[in-house]
């Protein structure tokens, strides 16, 4: 009950969607204008990565629920390593451009993903840090308001500070507290699911070749 | 001097790293970029730290806004025996611009090196510019640390000289989320760390919350922290800089403070002097930075009333590593005979060409 809340909350901030024709926009972060009319801090009237701010709603929402999303996703993982044999059977290149549609639409409804191609939101908490503006791995940086919002987006809850506290609630979230290597920008556009696959299946026959030979 | 030889233990041959790990209070500034490209104002601006600080800090286009690069400045800084910690943002360059920076540095005998992500550019003059963010700060300093410490790039490719350099990188304990802080300092360390300047300090019962659990965690053993301090002009500036500064945390009590004086400017200088005596006291902190924006001139005096250097007078200038080198160079171009290209023009002419 109390989960359920706080989303409603959030939809109600976000206020009515904008007709496209209007200006200036009231709401999102391209509202720049009526920013600036209210005094309020603008900066430069620029935001190089513009969102509406109801996309939200449900990124965050996924946050609130880690746990659930993790326990999900654990299970979606060890199916989709079941799967495997078939993978191999249609080619994990052949199969990488329907699994990869699949994989934007389900992740870009749920964490607004930015299809990076090497997930790691078991890492922040279910946040996706390639909403950052400054697209950190290692985030949050030193200039998130006091009110938890972004330097860049002030309308936007810092991805980091979620990411902590979404992290808090995970059975493994301790992941947080690794450091991540910097984004190979060539696996851009790909299924990480997939490719995690592809590892934990090359891993297992490894084990079972070593088993084997022992 | 800058040693011809690292000490045992060191990474770099640089002034910081000895005085800091020999247990000393150090003291580093900032040295406000000029815009321009007179290497002239780059020295008067640097001399007016001499004999107050072990470092000084050549920002990378801090708060977004174009100035002169770091690269550049470290360079002049260097040739005339300064001691610059060269300061790399993420927002600007990518991961092949920046290795080669690195080891372009170096070569320059920049032995302190600064990872920031950097400010978005939202927050400078030119917010149309694309923002890069390659690395970030955490893997930046990773990337260094390979360089320097295995020998190679990024990549795997081998590196037939490392750059040795004592890593550094920044901190702010005022923002949120507070409780994570620490842990991203971990981090940091685990990253390659070896010193951290913080964000301008002017809360200081949150940075005692938070020492009490890095110290709890054992970080200030693995990793000299330096806070950043710096004099206020006026409240105006105060509240500008709270409202505008991206991470820049001020109590009310302070700016209430700037207002209630006679002589704002002077009473900005009292505020930071009480906050550096308060900040040496707590256990951990092994140094300060002073980021004295357009009051470069109050350094040496904030330095010297708030007596952190307790007596120690840091290095004025010192030779470069190459500095018998450049001498003979010099040398050479004033007494070797003078070349014209005129008469190598008349040598090639009349020389046959070879089958």
């Amino acid at each position: 009950m109390s989960e359920t809340d706080p989303s409603r909350r959030d939809a109600a901030a976000a206020g009515p969607s904008p007709g496209p024709g209007s200006r200036p926009r009231a709401t999102g972060n391209a509202a720049a204008g009526a920013k600036a009319a209210t005094g309020a801090y603008t900066p430069a009237a620029v935001s190089p990565n513009r969102r509406g701010q109801r996309r939200y709603t449900i990124r965050l929402w996924a946050v609130r629920h880690s746990r659930l999303l993790e326990w999900v996703y654990h299970r979606f993982a060890h199916a989709f390593l079941l799967l495997h044999p078939l993978w191999k059977a249609i080619g994990y290149a052949r199969a990488e451009a329907p699994v990869t549609a699949v994989e934007r639409r389900v992740k870009g409804v749920l964490f607004d993903c930015r299809m990076c191609g090497q997930c790691i939101l078991s890492s922040t908490g279910m946040s996706c840090p390639m909403n950052c503006p400054k697209q950190l791995r290692n985030g949050p940086c030193g200039g998130v308001r006091a009110n938890g919002n972004c330097e860049v987006e002030p309308d936007m809850p810092c991805v980091w500070v979620k990411a902590w506290e979404g992290s808090r609630q995970m059975a493994g979230g301790d992941a947080i507290l690794a450091v991540q290597k910097p984004v190979n920008q060539s696996l851009r556009e790909t299924s990480s699911w997939l490719r995690v696959t592809a590892a934990a299946a090359m891993a297992r026959d490894d084990e079972k070749d070593a088993g084997g030979t022992r | 001097m800058t040693l011809p030889e690292r000490l045992p233990g060191h990474s770099s041959r640089g002034r910081l790293e000895r005085v800091l790990r020999r247990g000393e209070f150090a003291v580093t500034a900032e040295l406000n970029p000029p815009d321009s490209a007179d290497p002239e104002e780059v020295y008067e601006r640097a001399a007016i730290f001499e004999g107050w600080v072990d470092g000084i800090n050549a920002v990378d286009a801090s708060g977004a806004n174009c100035h002169m690069s770091s690269v550049g400045i470290c360079a002049l800084l260097t040739r005339m025996g300064y001691a610059p910690i060269m300061q790399i943002a993420c927002r600007d360059r990518n991961r092949i611009a920046i290795q080669g920076d690195v080891l372009g540095a170096s070569a320059m005998g920049v032995s302190n090196i600064l990872c920031l992500t950097g400010d978005g550019v939202q927050a400078g003059d030119q917010p149309g510019a694309k923002p890069v963010f390659d690395l970030d700060c955490m893997s930046l300093l990773e990337t260094i640390r390979t360089m320097r410490d295995q020998s190679k790039f990024l990549s795997g490719r081998k590196l037939s000289a490392p750059p040795e350099v004592f890593l550094g990188a920044a901190i702010n304990p005022f923002a949120p989320p507070y409780d994570f802080r620490p842990y991203r300092l971990a981090k940091k360390i685990a990253a390659g760390a070896q010193f951290v300047q913080s964000q301008y300090c002017f809360d200081v019962p949150m940075l005692k919350r938070y020492m009490d659990t890095v110290r709890a965690l054992g970080l200030h053993e693995q990793c000299f922290i330096l806070i950043g301090v710096g004099p206020m002009a006026s409240a105006r500036t105060a509240r500008w800089m709270r409202a505008n500064v991206p991470g820049v945390h001020i109590p009310d009590t302070i700016i209430a403070r700037l207002e209630g004086a006679a002589d704002q400017r002077a009473e900005g200088k009292r505020i930071c002097i009480d906050i550096i005596n308060e900040v040496k006291e707590i256990p951990g902190i092994a140094g300060i930075h002073v980021m004295a924006y357009r009051q470069e001139e109050y350094v040496a005096e904030i330095v010297h009333e708030s007596g952190v250097l307790k007596g120690r007078r840091p290095w004025r200038r010192e030779p470069a590593g190459d500095e018998d080198r450049l001498r003979e160079r010099l040398d050479g171009l004033e007494h070797d005979a003078v070349e014209r290209p005129t008469d190598r023009a008349a040598e090639a002419a009349n020389v046959a060409p070879q089958r």
